[in-house]
């Protein structure tokens, strides 16, 4: 099945990758079968259109990468919005030192709640910290003797007296906590639907009493389209902190997650892999979207492209593309000097994908233009327009060569600035033409 | 993006308007079936939990019937996309509370972790005991903490006998005990909880095959059922789910848990399309008295509403 699935992914981002331009048309496909992909990993139906939209909308207006293909690059769209939705870093569970802090543990029935609490206090345990746990199941049967075997077994206090008055109860057992000195006091409460009016209220009330610093919702990663009703209606009554998904140590993509942190911008926080103590990881975004696509294929790419942003921008840096000068060119040359054998570093440079293998370029040719350059004033090189009659011979005099090569020289820079600038709109395919250019000096 | 989301979420607190009036208000009375409409369709089949390739051959049925942009009544539409999935669910009508052919009758009740199996035990027996039924039950889950206790309470509510031991003893030396004073005691029925499993867990799943081959040793034509509690607000992983179990423990028939949510459930669609696994109970609460045979109309009629 998860081969399957991969199978599935693969053959999406493969029509991806062969196109050369991307259109409304030929988008179309990848799109829709990324679309499935999503949809089979239980993300929700509203949240996978929006998603598409977004990503169909980027790749459209894009700013093209000049080293991978369009396709590569939409994929590379796909997965930052994947990304953004489910929260570009970790976000961590923050105890502060020295501060007693309440947790309030709340969900849908059978969500991995009462464990959590076990496994909850055992991390905290981990980092220094004295937890507890207070009972606040009074439902369902045997709530209360799970959480004390539970706690039992792994040597963590459990307050679990609770009257006829569940609120009231609770209170005095927090209160019993901090007493005795537990400094995350986390608190389980009974699985409920979210549509139970009146268990809902139950939790509003908890919360108005009891004040808890945090309240994570916990969800099983099994969960299909209904995720982001339950999230969003714990949200409207709750306003949790965050999420935590269960259950995730079976093969289900847990699309669930990324619909629950679309609909409601809150963090996740955990994930849960088993059902012993130690089986809970803290979240971390990247990884989770390769789990729902199920590549490790496609991070390597990403990251390539990524890669290839970056470098490209330091280029663009360097070449000040829209305003080029001859001072520009002039420490161009400078900078390439120090970098070493100009022909290496071209070599080095994406054009489009291809290196520039082949292409020859003798570092003997600048030499000339350096010693034209260095015979300008400051404000010709700013402005090589003001470089009349006069200044050309002053130019071809002071660098030992003659108005001929002036003219060439100021001729042929023109026309790189032209080019350079349309090289800032359409990518450095065109820097191949510099060559000629040089040659003729 | 937090706009697009903002946008979204507005959309979904809104309680859905019922399908029939989504339709028509697409629809009129009379229009062309395009492409919106289908995308309509679509989109409540989807979220409905059915999973993509059986909402998309039900779309490719109403395609051919209706032939994209020719006119179509909305009513005619609805019912023909009515029978389309009771057809898929066919069979399932036939069941009837099963007639307990053998004595004792055993059922083996599993599914992944806190679907609700103790609870449907706990239900079960009740719905046995008040036709009369001897009933024993027996507490096979010796893993989860508590979970004793647990059933425990519910045979007390149901008022059954209960065989059981400690937590981490052997669940197939529980099953043995049980299915013996099964006998002995000449009850009609033995329910059997197991621990809630993944399952993608081979030594898991091994345990479950133990079990099962523990009970057919002593009676060799059971358990005479087996019965899978999935929950309702499952997604497409509840098609691997039932794959797995039903290859461990030849599972046969679903209970379909929680349907008193807002989850459709849909994924029992797809599951009796590829594996052919109807479903039998349906459990809408927490109360003993919450569990209701599984009728397919009711059914299909609360995927197209809310
Ligand atoms: N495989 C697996 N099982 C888990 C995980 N977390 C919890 N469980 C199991 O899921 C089942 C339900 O867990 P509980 O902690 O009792 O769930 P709950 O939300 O407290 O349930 P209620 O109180 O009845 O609403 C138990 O069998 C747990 O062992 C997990 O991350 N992985
Ligand atoms: N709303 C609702 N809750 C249910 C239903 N059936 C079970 N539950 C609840 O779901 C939770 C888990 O039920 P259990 O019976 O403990 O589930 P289980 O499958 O035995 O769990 P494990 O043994 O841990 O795998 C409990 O809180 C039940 O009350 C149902 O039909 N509707
Ligand atoms: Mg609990
Ligand atoms: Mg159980």
């Amino acid at each position: 099945m998860l081969e399957e699935f991969t199978e599935k992914i693969n053959i999406a981002f493969k029509k991806l990758r062969g196109l050369a331009t991307i259109n409304e048309k030929n988008i179309n496909e990848p799109l829709r079968d990324l679309k499935r992909v999503l949809l089979e990993a239980d993300v929700n139906y509203k949240v996978v259109k929006s998603l598409m939209e977004q990503v169909q909308k980027k790749s459209l207006g894009q700013e093209v990468i000049r080293s991978i293909t369009p396709g590569q690059q939409v994929i590379k769209i796909f997965y930052d919005e994947l990304k953004k939705i489910l929260g570009n870093s970790t976000s961590e569970f923050i105890m502060r030192p020295n501060n007693p802090m309440t947790v309030m543990i709340v969900g849908l029935q059978g969500s991995g709640k009462t464990t959590l609490c076990v496994k909850l206090s055992h991390y905290a345990r981990k980092k220094g910290r004295k937890p507890s746990i207070i009972a606040a199941d009074p439902y369902r049967p045997a709530a209360a003797k799970q959480l004390e075997i539970m706690g039992k077994a792994t040597n963590i206090p459990v307050f679990s007296r609770i009257t006829e008055d569940l609120i009231l109860s609770t209170k005095e057992n927090i209160e019993d906590a901090k007493k005795s000195g537990y400094d995350i006091i986390i608190m389980d409460t009974a699985g409920r639907l979210h549509i139970d009016e009146e268990m809902m209220d139950e939790l509003v009330e908890l919360k108005q009493e009891v004040v808890p610093d945090e309240i994570l919702l916990v969800t099983d990663g099994m969960t299909g389209q209904d995720a982001v009703k339950t999230a969003v209606e714990f949200q409207k009554k709750l306003d949790f902190t965050g999420i935590v998904i269960t259950k995730l140590d079976g093969d289900a993509k847990g699309g669930a997650a990324l619909s629950m942190s679309a609909v409601t911008g809150k963090p996740i926080k955990f994930i849960g892999i088993g059902e012993k103590l130690g089986d809970i990881e803290v979240f971390h975004p990247d990884r989770f979207a390769s789990r729902i696509l199920g590549m490790g294929d496609i991070i390597s790419l990403v990251e390539k492209a990524e890669h290839a942003t970056d470098r490209e921008r330091e280029l663009q840096k360097k070449l000040k593309l829209d305003n080029f000068t001859f001072q520009d060119f002039y420490d161009q040359i400078q900078q390439l000097k120090k970098m070493g054998p100009i022909q290496q570093i071209l070599e080095m440079i994406p054009f489009g994908g291809k290196s520039l293998k082949g292409l020859k370029i003798d570092d003997k040719q600048f030499v000339k233009i350096e010693a034209l350059i260095n015979s300008m004033t400051k404000e010709e090189r700013e402005n090589p327009r003001i470089i009349n009659g006069n200044r050309k011979k002053r130019i071809a005099k002071g660098s030992g060569t003659n108005i001929e090569d002036v003219n060439r020289l100021l001729k042929q820079f023109i026309q790189m600035q032209k080019m350079l600038k349309n090289f800032s709109r359409f990518g450095l395919k065109k820097f191949g033409k510099m060559q000629t250019l040089f040659g003729g000096i | 993006m937090k706009n697009e989301f903002e946008k979204l979420k507005d959309s979904l607190s809104k309680t859905r308007k019922g399908f029939l009036s989504r339709i028509i208000g697409i629809l009129g009375k009379k229009r062309k079936i395009d492409e919106e409409i289908l995308e309509n369709i679509e989109q409540i089949l989807i979220e409905g939990d059915i999973g993509f390739s059986a909402s998309m051959s039900i779309i490719e049925n109403i395609k051919e019937k209706f032939r994209v942009n020719k006119e179509c009544d909305s009513d005619n539409l609805f019912l023909f996309l009515k029978e389309e999935i009771l057809k898929m669910l066919e069979n399932s009508e036939s069941f009837q509370e099963e007639k307990l052919g053998k004595k004792p009758w055993i059922i083996l009740v599993v599914g992944v972790n806190g679907t609700g199996k103790t609870t449907t035990i706990g239900k079960l027996a009740y719905c046995y005991k008040n036709s009369d039924k001897d009933v024993l039950v027996a507490a096979a889950d010796t893993y989860r903490a508590a979970a004793v206790e647990q059933l425990d309470i519910w045979r007390k509510r149901a008022n059954v006998d209960l065989i059981g031991t400690q937590q981490g003893a052997d669940p197939a030396a529980v099953v043995y005990d049980s299915v013996k004073a099964a006998l002995s005691r000449n009850v009609d029925v033995l329910i059997i909880d197991t621990a809630g499993r993944m399952h993608t867990k081979v030594n898991l799943m091994e345990e479950l095959k133990k079990v099962k081959r523990v009970i057919a040793k002593i009676i060799p034509d059971a358990p005479h059922e087996v019965l899978l509690i999935l929950d309702a607000n499952m997604g497409q992983n509840a098609i691997n789910q039932a794959k797995e179990f039903l290859k461990a423990t030849k599972v046969t028939g679903i209970v379909l848990t929680k349907l008193d949510g807002t989850a459709k459930g849909g994924v029992i669609i797809p599951i009796k399309l590829e594996l052919g696994l109807p479903v039998k109970y349906i459990g809408i609460g927490e109360d003993i008295s919450d569990l209701e045979i599984f009728e397919p109309k009711r059914f299909v009629e609360a995927l197209f509403s809310f």
